[in-house]
């Protein structure tokens, strides 16, 4: 290239020109960030006026993200997850965060977000897939520290071969490890819960990070109606005076241990100490549930109650479900349909009670293992005559057509043949 | 925090454990202590399950001394044997997953940061060779590429003591240990290197000889972490167990490894060495002025 003729033209590996962007001016939009007001959670929640939008999943976690008064949050990129945390990158340029960073990788960044929690503040972050299973030894031991957090989950595989696409699999290491986990249906709950979760994790009484796990692109990348209160209100700070645990010690000194040490200082008292501690964050899963009535309207929701074929999801499968049901309504069939908002705290008492009556009852959803099933099956393990049917089951990023539905109301799982009514009518 | 808190209940006095007492009367809250006042409080408590003569023991006693703010000081650890100290200090201590230390002290630093913006909150690692050379690597090499404001330090026994005698990336090469049936393969990771490269703000190399210079080696180190960037202290703490050094032996094997190839080392940017110059005009001119009326 002649010198001075031509201006040299980057590019990356790939051969893609780079560009560099200029950091939002700070001073410019921070106004608006500093202008938002602090109202109750049951303001921001049902009395603030809404407007509908029609925006991706990813928008709406920033929408909520926006009013969540958020101190610090802590990204690495993962697909689907990273549209998301950049956009709350986006927040803290313009002034509604006060810290953002990107870690090393997802052991990193679930270390991090523990160490902001146990600072006190509110800490948030975002992880997909294969990302939440290299920062699941961090996040196991969340629960036992005590430490209210958000994390929000864009489910995607974690099989190998390698694939991108949505894949709830993963949320059944997350069931056991004593973290609320609530799964967001579509756009609009992906909005609600992020708030309602920081609101319900840092009660007193419960004192416990949680997860809001919604499926990867399906709702992440596609658009919904979205009813969003005003910008300018947010989210109380989080108050970590008012919580189970004290953060640090040196806030009541001269005590000479952290929270979680005892368990540590004998190998002679640990068994006793781990075995009640354990039991300690359990207690402290279900003591969530009256704020998740409270709050979520529920732990489930039920549509056409006491039919005698029920459809129990979460997810993006209810969504699905929903749309089997209306179209099994157009043909003059009643079935019922049960969305488990929470998975933890699990609604017990709440799917025996909405599945009393069943004489069928099916499980759809998007992963290979059936995780769902099981915790449905055990749940109503002698309390139902009806027969469970553990499907359809969709995977590997495949979404689930109403069709597919259909055929497990209309036939049973070994039957090519559709027959005219549900089976169970 | 206030220094409020530190005091016990009226009426409760009576009540309180000797050694509690001692913490509130002579221990090392709001003000600076000398390595001549350790043993007059308990900044270890003496049940801790560390070997008898076990020199990682005297480093974190002689360390807890030097810290500037202990009632401002967080301690994180990870697996290992100091963490069996560290856990029974009267310093706020965290202990993680295997390796996570530089993670978490990254998200706390800041986290305190946020929620006392005007208070000075330091952040300590102190963690085994293990711990941060192998299994917290990434996390430690990216604190320090982030220029994180906390202090790590090294407790380098050269060998995994804890978990009963394996190799680490700090062994020297061609130590049999188990795990290295015939001898490390590789040299010991050049961790002071790494910090060099990574620009960290303060290195120091030291060996647990002189009581004096561990405090006041650790006092600079947080300090400079308050203002300029990461600092890294790596320290010889040997393990008498798996390298069979008698109790009796452990200071001549401290001189001797001292002599040999752990002499004390100190690398400062120039940035450092000004803070630290400034801070310590304003001490002098403090105490020039004398106390407030
Ligand atoms: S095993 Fe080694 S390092 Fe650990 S306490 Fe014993 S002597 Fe110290």
């Amino acid at each position: 290239m002649a010198e001075g003729l031509e201006t040299e033209v980057k590019t990356n590996p790939q051969g893609d020109v780079i560009t560099t962007t200029e950091a939002p001016k700070k001073e410019q939009k921070e106004s608006k960030a500093a202008k938002q007001r602090v109202v109750t959670p049951e303001h921001l929640f049902f009395e603030a006026p809404r407007t509908k939008t029609f925006i991706t999943g990813s928008e709406a976690a920033k929408e909520a993200i926006r009013r969540a008064n958020v101190d610090i949050a802590i990204s690495y990129p993962i697909t689907p997850q990273s549209e998301t945390m950049q956009q709350v990158g986006y927040l803290y340029a313009e002034g509604y965060l006060k810290d953002y960073y990107r870690g090393e990788e997802e052991y990193g960044v679930m270390s991090a977000v523990a160490g902001a929690s146990r600072s006190g503040v509110r800490a948030l972050t975002a992880t997909a897939g294969p990302g939440l299973m290299r920062g699941m030894e961090v996040i196991t031991s969340w629960p036992g520290g005590r430490m209210p957090l958000l994390l929000m989950v864009m489910c995607r595989v974690i099989n190998a071969p390698l694939a991108i696409q949505p894949d709830n699999v993963e949320l059944s290491y997350l069931l056991n490890c004593g973290i609320l986990v609530f799964h967001a249906e579509n756009q609009q709950d992906f909005y609600d819960f992020p708030l309602k979760a920081y609101v319900i994790a840092e009660k007193c009484e419960v004192t416990l990070p949680a997860a809001v796990a919604v499926d990867g692109f399906f709702v992440t990348h596609a658009r919904g109606w979205v009813e969003l209160p005003p910008e300018d209100i947010k989210l109380p700070p989080r108050d970590c005076y008012h919580e189970a645990v004290p953060m640090m010690d040196n806030e009541n000194p001269p005590a000479r241990l952290s929270r979680d040490a005892p368990i540590q200082k004998s190998n002679f008292i640990s068994y006793q100490m781990h075995a009640s501690w354990q039991q300690e964050i359990w207690a402290a899963v279900d003591r969530a549930r009256p704020w998740v009535k409270k709050y979520m309207g529920g732990l489930i929701e039920v549509v056409n109650p006491g039919a005698d074929t029920m459809i129990v999801a979460s997810g993006s499968a209810v969504s699905q479900s929903r749309e089997a049901v209306r179209q099994a309504s157009e043909r003059g069939d009643r079935i019922g349909l049960v969305k488990i908002r929470s998975l933890r705290p699990w609604p017990t008492q709440e799917l025996i009670e909405a599945c009393r009556h069943a004489k069928r009852i099916i499980v759809p959803e998007f992963n290979c293992v059936g995780w769902l099933a099981k915790e449905v099956r055990s749940t109503l393990y002698g309390h139902t005559q009806a027969e469970i049917v553990s499907g359809p089951r969709v995977f590997g990023g495949m979404s689930m057509p109403t069709e597919l539905i259909l055929e497990y109301l209309y036939k049973t799982p070994n039957e090519a043949r559709l027959t005219d009514k549900p089976l169970s009518i | 925090m206030s220094l409020e808190t530190l005091k016990i209940s009226p009426g409760f006095e009576s009540y309180m454990p000797k050694e509690y007492v001692d913490l509130v009367e002579r221990g090392p809250y709001g003000r600076e202590v000398k390595v001549s006042e350790m043993g007059t409080f308990k900044e270890i408590l003496e049940e801790h399950p560390m070997c008898a003569g076990c020199a990682m023991t005297l480093f974190i006693r002689t360390a807890l001394i030097g810290l500037p703010a202990p009632e401002h000081t967080v301690i994180l650890g990870t697996a290992g044997c100091g963490r069996l100290a560290l856990s029974q200090a009267s310093i706020p201590f965290i202990y993680g997953n295997y390796g996570d230390t530089n993670g978490v002290a990254s998200g706390l630093k800041r986290g305190l940061g946020i929620r006392f913006p005007n208070q000075q909150k330091d952040v300590v690692v102190m963690a085994g060779d293990g711990g941060l050379s192998d299994i917290g690597f990434s996390c430690v090499m990216h604190s320090w590429f982030r220029k994180e404001k906390f202090t790590t330090v090294m407790l380098d026994n050269e060998v995994y003591g804890n978990t009963g005698g394996q190799e680490s990336g700090m062994t020297n090469k061609g130590v049999v240990l188990k795990m290295a049936p015939h001898g490390k393969k590789f040299e010991k990771m050049d961790m002071i290197g790494l910090a060099k490269t990574a620009g960290v703000a303060y290195i120091a190399r030291l060996a647990p000889t002189n009581p004096t210079r561990i405090a006041n080696t650790i006092r600079k180190a947080v300090l400079i972490a308050r203002e300029v960037g990461p600092t890294y202290v790596q320290a010889y703490t040997s393990c008498n167990i798996e390298y069979a050094i008698p109790t009796p032996k452990v200071m001549d094997d401290a001189r001797a490894v001292e002599k040999d190839r752990y002499g004390f080392m100190e690398i400062i940017s120039d940035e450092a060495k000004a803070y630290l110059e400034r801070i310590e005009q304003e001490k002098k001119a403090k105490a020039v002025a004398g106390p407030k009326a």
